[in-house]
Protein backbone atom coordinates (compact mmCIF):
# COMPACT_ATOMS: atom_id res chain seq x y z
CA UNK A 1 0.00 0.00 0.00
CA UNK A 2 0.87 3.68 -0.60
CA UNK A 3 -0.13 4.14 2.91
CA UNK A 4 2.90 5.70 5.14
CA UNK A 5 4.96 2.87 7.22
CA UNK A 6 4.56 3.89 11.23
CA UNK A 7 7.85 4.63 12.23
CA UNK A 8 9.11 5.62 8.59
CA UNK A 9 9.77 9.45 8.90
CA UNK A 10 12.62 8.69 11.18
CA UNK A 11 14.62 6.38 13.43
CA UNK A 12 13.62 6.05 16.58
CA UNK A 13 10.06 7.46 16.08
CA UNK A 14 7.07 6.28 18.51
CA UNK A 15 5.14 3.17 16.30
CA UNK A 16 2.60 5.82 15.03
CA UNK A 17 0.71 6.69 11.95
CA UNK A 18 0.71 10.48 11.05
CA UNK A 19 -1.88 13.33 9.63
CA UNK A 20 -1.09 16.22 7.93
CA UNK A 21 -2.41 19.63 8.33
CA UNK A 22 -4.92 20.24 5.32
CA UNK A 23 -3.87 23.78 5.75
CA UNK A 24 -0.06 24.35 6.43
CA UNK A 25 0.49 20.70 5.85
CA UNK A 26 2.35 20.37 9.24
CA UNK A 27 2.68 16.61 10.27
CA UNK A 28 1.49 15.60 13.61
CA UNK A 29 1.30 11.82 14.68
CA UNK A 30 -2.53 10.63 14.75
CA UNK A 31 -4.29 11.76 17.58
CA UNK A 32 -6.14 9.77 20.17
CA UNK A 33 -8.49 12.39 20.81
CA UNK A 34 -10.84 11.44 23.79
CA UNK A 35 -14.71 12.07 23.22
CA UNK A 36 -15.54 16.00 23.41
CA UNK A 37 -12.00 17.19 23.01
CA UNK A 38 -10.79 19.19 20.18
CA UNK A 39 -7.46 18.31 18.66
CA UNK A 40 -6.23 21.76 16.66
CA UNK A 41 -2.49 21.79 14.41
CA UNK A 42 0.18 23.23 16.63
CA UNK A 43 0.95 25.91 13.46
CA UNK A 44 -1.97 27.04 12.34
CA UNK A 45 -4.37 26.35 14.60
CA UNK A 46 -7.17 24.35 12.43
CA UNK A 47 -8.98 21.81 13.91
CA UNK A 48 -7.64 18.16 13.11
CA UNK A 49 -10.32 16.24 15.30
CA UNK A 50 -13.09 16.46 17.27
CA UNK A 51 -15.09 13.66 18.30
CA UNK A 52 -17.84 13.51 19.95
CA UNK A 53 -20.39 11.26 21.33
CA UNK A 54 -22.54 9.35 18.94
CA UNK A 55 -21.37 11.95 16.26
CA UNK A 56 -22.25 9.63 13.25
CA UNK A 57 -25.82 9.08 14.55
CA UNK A 58 -26.39 12.50 15.38
CA UNK A 59 -25.31 14.40 11.84
CA UNK A 60 -27.52 11.57 10.48
CA UNK A 61 -30.43 12.72 12.25
CA UNK A 62 -29.63 16.33 11.25
CA UNK A 63 -29.26 14.88 7.44
CA UNK A 64 -32.36 13.23 7.29
CA UNK A 65 -33.97 16.07 9.23
CA UNK A 66 -32.77 18.98 6.48
CA UNK A 67 -33.99 16.65 3.74
CA UNK A 68 -37.38 16.52 5.03
CA UNK A 69 -37.02 20.45 5.73
CA UNK A 70 -36.22 20.71 2.29
CA UNK A 71 -39.13 18.66 0.42
CA UNK A 72 -41.28 21.41 2.24
CA UNK A 73 -39.38 24.37 1.47
CA UNK A 74 -39.62 23.33 -2.44
CA UNK A 75 -43.08 22.20 -2.40
CA UNK A 76 -45.09 24.98 -0.22
CA UNK A 77 -45.53 27.92 -1.20
CA UNK A 78 -43.15 31.05 0.13
CA UNK A 79 -44.29 34.12 -0.02
CA UNK A 80 -47.86 35.28 -0.88
CA UNK A 81 -47.50 39.42 -2.42
CA UNK A 82 -50.53 41.59 -2.73
CA UNK A 83 -51.18 45.08 -3.79
CA UNK A 84 -54.57 46.77 -4.87
CA UNK A 85 -56.00 44.03 -5.78
CA UNK A 86 -53.59 41.78 -7.07
CA UNK A 87 -52.05 38.94 -5.56
CA UNK A 88 -48.56 36.91 -6.60
CA UNK A 89 -47.82 33.66 -5.35
CA UNK A 90 -44.14 32.61 -5.52
CA UNK A 91 -42.56 29.19 -4.65
CA UNK A 92 -38.60 28.59 -4.39
CA UNK A 93 -38.66 26.63 -7.89
CA UNK A 94 -40.22 30.19 -9.26
CA UNK A 95 -37.27 32.36 -7.55
CA UNK A 96 -35.44 29.80 -9.73
CA UNK A 97 -37.12 30.26 -13.09
CA UNK A 98 -36.91 33.81 -12.41
CA UNK A 99 -34.03 34.39 -14.98
CA UNK A 100 -35.37 31.64 -17.74
CA UNK A 101 -36.19 33.93 -20.22
CA UNK A 102 -33.80 34.40 -23.31
CA UNK A 103 -30.42 35.00 -22.72
CA UNK A 104 -30.31 33.94 -18.79
CA UNK A 105 -31.47 30.25 -19.11
CA UNK A 106 -28.46 29.28 -17.81
CA UNK A 107 -28.26 31.62 -14.84
CA UNK A 108 -31.83 29.94 -13.77
CA UNK A 109 -30.11 26.66 -13.54
CA UNK A 110 -26.80 27.95 -11.75
CA UNK A 111 -29.78 29.36 -9.07
CA UNK A 112 -31.85 26.02 -9.00
CA UNK A 113 -28.22 24.19 -8.55
CA UNK A 114 -27.15 26.72 -5.80
CA UNK A 115 -30.26 26.67 -3.51
CA UNK A 116 -31.75 22.99 -4.01
CA UNK A 117 -29.85 20.99 -6.12
CA UNK A 118 -26.42 21.14 -4.58
CA UNK A 119 -27.48 20.96 -1.13
CA UNK A 120 -30.03 17.77 -1.59
CA UNK A 121 -26.97 16.14 -3.31
CA UNK A 122 -24.53 16.97 -0.25
CA UNK A 123 -27.39 15.78 2.08
CA UNK A 124 -27.85 12.72 0.02
CA UNK A 125 -23.95 11.68 -0.16
CA UNK A 126 -23.35 12.65 3.49
CA UNK A 127 -26.66 10.03 4.65
CA UNK A 128 -25.31 7.10 2.22
CA UNK A 129 -22.04 7.80 3.71
CA UNK A 130 -23.14 7.56 7.47
CA UNK A 131 -26.22 5.42 7.08
CA UNK A 132 -23.96 1.62 7.36
CA UNK A 133 -21.80 3.78 9.62
CA UNK A 134 -24.36 4.25 12.30
CA UNK A 135 -25.78 0.92 11.94
CA UNK A 136 -22.30 -0.42 12.38
CA UNK A 137 -22.33 -2.18 9.05
CA UNK A 138 -19.25 -1.58 6.61
CA UNK A 139 -19.68 1.59 4.33
CA UNK A 140 -21.56 1.11 1.15
CA UNK A 141 -18.98 0.91 -2.51
CA UNK A 142 -17.53 4.37 -3.44
CA UNK A 143 -18.69 5.91 0.59
CA UNK A 144 -15.07 7.73 0.28
CA UNK A 145 -16.63 9.19 -3.15
CA UNK A 146 -19.47 10.23 -1.52
CA UNK A 147 -18.01 11.77 0.96
CA UNK A 148 -15.51 13.87 -0.89
CA UNK A 149 -17.71 15.05 -2.83
CA UNK A 150 -19.78 16.20 -0.11
CA UNK A 151 -16.77 18.17 0.96
CA UNK A 152 -16.58 19.08 -2.32
CA UNK A 153 -19.47 20.77 -2.80
CA UNK A 154 -19.39 22.54 0.57
CA UNK A 155 -19.01 25.93 -0.27
CA UNK A 156 -21.33 25.61 -3.44
CA UNK A 157 -24.38 25.31 -0.88
CA UNK A 158 -25.90 28.39 -0.88
CA UNK A 159 -29.56 27.80 0.80
CA UNK A 160 -28.48 30.17 3.92
CA UNK A 161 -27.38 32.73 1.65
CA UNK A 162 -31.04 32.49 -0.08
CA UNK A 163 -32.62 32.98 3.35
CA UNK A 164 -30.72 36.24 3.70
CA UNK A 165 -31.51 36.97 0.28
CA UNK A 166 -35.25 36.62 1.04
CA UNK A 167 -35.06 39.05 3.97
CA UNK A 168 -33.25 41.81 2.28
CA UNK A 169 -35.96 41.35 -0.84
CA UNK A 170 -38.33 42.12 2.05
CA UNK A 171 -37.59 45.19 3.19
CA UNK A 172 -37.30 46.52 -0.26
CA UNK A 173 -40.98 45.24 -1.74
CA UNK A 174 -42.31 45.66 2.01
CA UNK A 175 -42.83 49.53 1.70
CA UNK A 176 -45.10 49.17 -1.49
CA UNK A 177 -46.85 45.75 -0.55
CA UNK A 178 -48.39 43.64 1.80
CA UNK A 179 -46.51 40.34 2.03
CA UNK A 180 -47.39 37.62 4.35
CA UNK A 181 -44.66 34.63 4.37
CA UNK A 182 -45.84 30.92 3.76
CA UNK A 183 -44.75 27.78 5.32
CA UNK A 184 -41.70 26.81 2.57
CA UNK A 185 -40.01 30.21 4.20
CA UNK A 186 -40.11 28.42 7.53
CA UNK A 187 -38.53 24.88 6.34
CA UNK A 188 -36.51 26.87 4.69
CA UNK A 189 -34.82 29.03 7.84
CA UNK A 190 -34.83 25.95 9.62
CA UNK A 191 -32.94 24.26 7.09
CA UNK A 192 -30.16 26.88 7.74
CA UNK A 193 -30.37 26.52 11.29
CA UNK A 194 -29.92 22.73 11.23
CA UNK A 195 -27.10 22.59 8.52
CA UNK A 196 -25.12 24.78 10.92
CA UNK A 197 -25.57 22.49 13.33
CA UNK A 198 -24.81 19.83 11.14
CA UNK A 199 -21.73 20.94 9.91
CA UNK A 200 -20.33 21.82 13.52
CA UNK A 201 -20.95 18.04 14.64
CA UNK A 202 -19.23 16.76 11.83
CA UNK A 203 -15.65 15.37 12.90
CA UNK A 204 -14.24 14.75 9.27
CA UNK A 205 -11.21 13.05 10.86
CA UNK A 206 -13.56 10.34 12.48
CA UNK A 207 -15.43 9.78 8.69
CA UNK A 208 -12.24 9.14 7.24
CA UNK A 209 -10.80 6.88 9.72
CA UNK A 210 -14.04 4.88 9.72
CA UNK A 211 -13.97 4.74 6.05
CA UNK A 212 -11.06 3.40 5.58
CA UNK A 213 -10.64 0.37 8.71
CA UNK A 214 -12.48 -2.16 6.46
CA UNK A 215 -10.65 -2.21 3.62
CA UNK A 216 -7.66 -3.67 5.76
CA UNK B 1 -5.87 20.41 23.56
CA UNK B 2 -2.02 18.52 23.27
CA UNK B 3 -1.41 15.70 21.28
CA UNK B 4 0.68 13.61 23.52
CA UNK B 5 4.29 12.38 21.41
CA UNK B 6 3.74 15.99 19.26
CA UNK B 7 6.74 18.14 21.65
CA UNK B 8 8.84 17.46 19.04
CA UNK B 9 9.54 20.62 16.27
CA UNK B 10 7.17 21.26 13.45
CA UNK B 11 8.10 19.86 10.35
CA UNK B 12 5.93 19.85 7.18
CA UNK B 13 4.78 16.52 4.95
CA UNK B 14 6.86 18.40 2.08
CA UNK B 15 9.97 18.83 4.38
CA UNK B 16 9.86 15.28 5.49
CA UNK B 17 9.70 14.10 1.92
CA UNK B 18 5.94 12.84 1.89
CA UNK B 19 2.84 13.96 0.08
CA UNK B 20 0.01 15.12 2.00
CA UNK B 21 -4.05 14.22 0.36
CA UNK B 22 -5.45 17.80 0.84
CA UNK B 23 -8.74 16.42 1.23
CA UNK B 24 -8.41 14.39 3.94
CA UNK B 25 -4.98 15.17 5.63
CA UNK B 26 -3.54 11.34 4.93
CA UNK B 27 0.02 10.70 4.36
CA UNK B 28 1.58 9.05 1.80
CA UNK B 29 5.32 8.06 0.79
CA UNK B 30 5.96 10.41 -2.42
CA UNK B 31 4.46 8.45 -5.35
CA UNK B 32 1.28 7.92 -6.17
CA UNK B 33 -0.76 9.84 -8.25
CA UNK B 34 -3.98 9.49 -5.98
CA UNK B 35 -4.53 9.26 -2.54
CA UNK B 36 -5.55 5.81 -1.54
CA UNK B 37 -8.04 6.55 1.21
CA UNK B 38 -10.09 9.14 -0.80
CA UNK B 39 -9.13 8.87 -4.05
CA UNK B 40 -8.95 12.34 -4.80
CA UNK B 41 -5.58 13.26 -6.93
CA UNK B 42 -2.69 14.38 -4.81
CA UNK B 43 -0.91 17.48 -5.95
CA UNK B 44 2.42 18.11 -5.12
CA UNK B 45 1.71 21.94 -4.81
CA UNK B 46 3.01 23.42 -7.70
CA UNK B 47 3.16 26.53 -9.97
CA UNK B 48 0.34 25.04 -11.66
CA UNK B 49 -2.09 25.90 -8.89
CA UNK B 50 -1.09 29.85 -9.20
CA UNK B 51 -1.64 29.29 -12.66
CA UNK B 52 -5.17 28.44 -12.09
CA UNK B 53 -5.82 30.92 -8.99
CA UNK B 54 -4.17 33.71 -12.00
CA UNK B 55 -6.69 32.97 -14.55
CA UNK B 56 -10.15 32.37 -12.82
CA UNK B 57 -8.87 35.79 -10.95
CA UNK B 58 -8.41 37.47 -14.21
CA UNK B 59 -11.85 35.98 -15.92
CA UNK B 60 -13.74 37.33 -12.11
CA UNK B 61 -12.56 40.63 -13.01
CA UNK B 62 -13.08 40.68 -17.01
CA UNK B 63 -17.31 39.84 -16.09
CA UNK B 64 -17.29 42.36 -13.10
CA UNK B 65 -16.80 45.00 -15.27
CA UNK B 66 -20.51 44.13 -17.39
CA UNK B 67 -21.91 43.29 -14.26
CA UNK B 68 -21.55 47.47 -13.36
CA UNK B 69 -21.81 48.51 -16.97
CA UNK B 70 -25.78 46.78 -17.23
CA UNK B 71 -28.80 47.14 -15.59
CA UNK B 72 -29.61 44.73 -12.83
CA UNK B 73 -33.01 45.30 -12.75
CA UNK B 74 -35.68 46.42 -14.97
CA UNK B 75 -38.77 48.11 -13.17
CA UNK B 76 -42.17 49.17 -14.77
CA UNK B 77 -44.80 50.55 -13.30
CA UNK B 78 -47.84 52.31 -14.29
CA UNK B 79 -46.59 55.60 -14.24
CA UNK B 80 -42.61 54.80 -15.60
CA UNK B 81 -40.28 52.47 -16.24
CA UNK B 82 -36.67 52.32 -15.35
CA UNK B 83 -33.41 50.57 -15.36
CA UNK B 84 -31.07 50.02 -12.92
CA UNK B 85 -27.53 49.16 -12.54
CA UNK B 86 -25.70 47.75 -9.03
CA UNK B 87 -24.49 51.43 -8.28
CA UNK B 88 -26.96 52.90 -9.26
CA UNK B 89 -29.83 50.77 -7.06
CA UNK B 90 -27.62 51.77 -4.25
CA UNK B 91 -27.81 55.71 -4.77
CA UNK B 92 -31.55 55.59 -5.64
CA UNK B 93 -31.73 53.71 -2.13
CA UNK B 94 -30.01 56.69 -1.09
CA UNK B 95 -31.99 59.44 -2.69
CA UNK B 96 -34.76 58.06 -0.69
CA UNK B 97 -33.38 57.81 2.91
CA UNK B 98 -32.88 54.03 3.05
CA UNK B 99 -29.04 54.46 4.01
CA UNK B 100 -28.72 51.15 6.17
CA UNK B 101 -30.04 48.89 3.39
CA UNK B 102 -27.97 51.46 0.61
CA UNK B 103 -25.14 50.52 2.35
CA UNK B 104 -25.65 47.19 2.68
CA UNK B 105 -26.01 46.69 -0.95
CA UNK B 106 -23.02 48.87 -1.90
CA UNK B 107 -21.01 46.67 0.94
CA UNK B 108 -22.06 43.11 -0.86
CA UNK B 109 -22.02 44.23 -4.34
CA UNK B 110 -19.16 46.71 -4.76
CA UNK B 111 -16.80 46.40 -1.52
CA UNK B 112 -16.67 42.79 -0.67
CA UNK B 113 -15.95 41.80 -4.81
CA UNK B 114 -13.68 44.65 -5.60
CA UNK B 115 -11.80 44.02 -2.11
CA UNK B 116 -11.59 39.83 -2.64
CA UNK B 117 -9.93 40.57 -6.10
CA UNK B 118 -6.83 42.44 -4.20
CA UNK B 119 -6.63 40.50 -1.76
CA UNK B 120 -6.08 37.54 -3.80
CA UNK B 121 -3.80 38.97 -5.80
CA UNK B 122 -1.98 40.21 -2.96
CA UNK B 123 -1.62 36.98 -1.29
CA UNK B 124 -0.65 35.22 -4.73
CA UNK B 125 2.14 37.94 -5.44
CA UNK B 126 3.51 37.58 -1.63
CA UNK B 127 3.89 33.97 -1.45
CA UNK B 128 7.41 33.67 -1.08
CA UNK B 129 8.09 37.02 -0.01
CA UNK B 130 8.21 38.93 3.15
CA UNK B 131 5.73 42.12 3.20
CA UNK B 132 3.57 43.69 5.21
CA UNK B 133 1.47 40.82 6.59
CA UNK B 134 2.53 38.09 8.63
CA UNK B 135 2.23 34.56 7.56
CA UNK B 136 -0.56 34.26 10.70
CA UNK B 137 -2.31 37.40 9.13
CA UNK B 138 -2.12 36.46 5.84
CA UNK B 139 -3.70 32.95 6.47
CA UNK B 140 -6.43 35.19 8.34
CA UNK B 141 -6.82 37.10 4.78
CA UNK B 142 -7.46 33.74 3.45
CA UNK B 143 -10.25 32.35 5.53
CA UNK B 144 -12.06 35.71 5.14
CA UNK B 145 -11.59 35.72 1.30
CA UNK B 146 -13.00 31.92 1.61
CA UNK B 147 -15.66 32.59 4.10
CA UNK B 148 -16.94 35.86 2.61
CA UNK B 149 -17.03 35.24 -1.05
CA UNK B 150 -19.70 33.19 -1.10
CA UNK B 151 -21.76 36.00 0.21
CA UNK B 152 -21.76 38.16 -2.37
CA UNK B 153 -24.31 35.49 -4.67
CA UNK B 154 -26.77 37.74 -1.96
CA UNK B 155 -27.47 40.03 -4.80
CA UNK B 156 -28.12 37.55 -7.14
CA UNK B 157 -30.81 35.77 -4.86
CA UNK B 158 -32.09 39.22 -4.20
CA UNK B 159 -32.73 39.63 -7.97
CA UNK B 160 -34.07 36.39 -8.37
CA UNK B 161 -36.55 36.64 -6.13
CA UNK B 162 -37.88 40.57 -6.70
CA UNK B 163 -38.43 39.12 -10.59
CA UNK B 164 -40.62 35.94 -9.28
CA UNK B 165 -42.33 37.84 -6.44
CA UNK B 166 -43.16 41.56 -8.19
CA UNK B 167 -44.94 40.32 -11.71
CA UNK B 168 -48.51 41.82 -11.04
CA UNK B 169 -49.46 43.00 -14.61
CA UNK B 170 -50.06 46.33 -15.02
CA UNK B 171 -49.19 47.81 -11.52
CA UNK B 172 -45.74 46.58 -11.61
CA UNK B 173 -43.71 44.26 -13.11
CA UNK B 174 -39.47 43.47 -12.30
CA UNK B 175 -37.54 41.54 -14.48
CA UNK B 176 -33.64 40.76 -14.16
CA UNK B 177 -31.26 42.68 -15.95
CA UNK B 178 -28.34 40.90 -18.13
CA UNK B 179 -25.66 41.82 -15.26
CA UNK B 180 -27.12 39.87 -13.23
CA UNK B 181 -25.93 36.74 -14.97
CA UNK B 182 -22.37 38.72 -15.24
CA UNK B 183 -22.29 39.63 -11.69
CA UNK B 184 -22.97 35.49 -11.19
CA UNK B 185 -20.13 34.81 -13.15
CA UNK B 186 -17.90 36.65 -11.81
CA UNK B 187 -18.62 35.47 -7.98
CA UNK B 188 -17.91 32.29 -8.85
CA UNK B 189 -15.53 32.96 -10.66
CA UNK B 190 -13.77 34.48 -7.63
CA UNK B 191 -14.62 31.49 -5.60
CA UNK B 192 -12.62 29.10 -8.30
CA UNK B 193 -10.15 31.53 -7.81
CA UNK B 194 -10.28 31.53 -3.89
CA UNK B 195 -10.49 27.62 -4.32
CA UNK B 196 -7.24 27.10 -6.20
CA UNK B 197 -4.95 28.86 -4.18
CA UNK B 198 -3.64 26.01 -2.10
CA UNK B 199 -2.78 27.18 1.61
CA UNK B 200 -0.18 25.19 2.21
CA UNK B 201 1.93 27.16 0.07
CA UNK B 202 0.94 30.76 1.68
CA UNK B 203 2.72 28.62 5.14
CA UNK B 204 5.97 27.57 3.06
CA UNK B 205 7.05 30.40 3.31
CA UNK B 206 7.34 30.27 7.12
CA UNK B 207 9.67 26.94 6.64
CA UNK B 208 13.27 27.88 7.54
CA UNK B 209 15.01 26.61 4.84
CA UNK B 210 16.52 23.00 5.37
Amino acid sequence: MDRLAPGDRQAGAPDRPLLACLTCDTLHYEPDVPMNHVATCRRCGRVLAAPRDNAFARVLALALTSTILMIGAVFFPFIDLSVAGLQNRTSVLDAALAFSTGMMVPLSVAVALLIVLIPVTRLGAIIYTLLPLVRGCAPWPHAPLAFRLAERLRPWSMAEIFVVGVAVALVKVGGLATLSIGPAFWAFAGLVLVTVLHDNAMCRYTIWKSLETPSR
Amino acid sequence: MEIPGNAEPLTTARRAGMLACTRCGLVHASGPARCGRCDAPLDPRGRKSLQAVWAWLLAGVVVYIPANIYPMLRTATLLEQSESTIVGGAIDLLEHGSYGVAAIVFIASVLIPVGKFIAIAYLALSLNRPGALSIHQRHLLYEMVEFIGRWSMIDVFVVAILSALVQLGSVAIINPGIAAVSFALSVAFTMLSAQSLDPRLIWDADEEPA
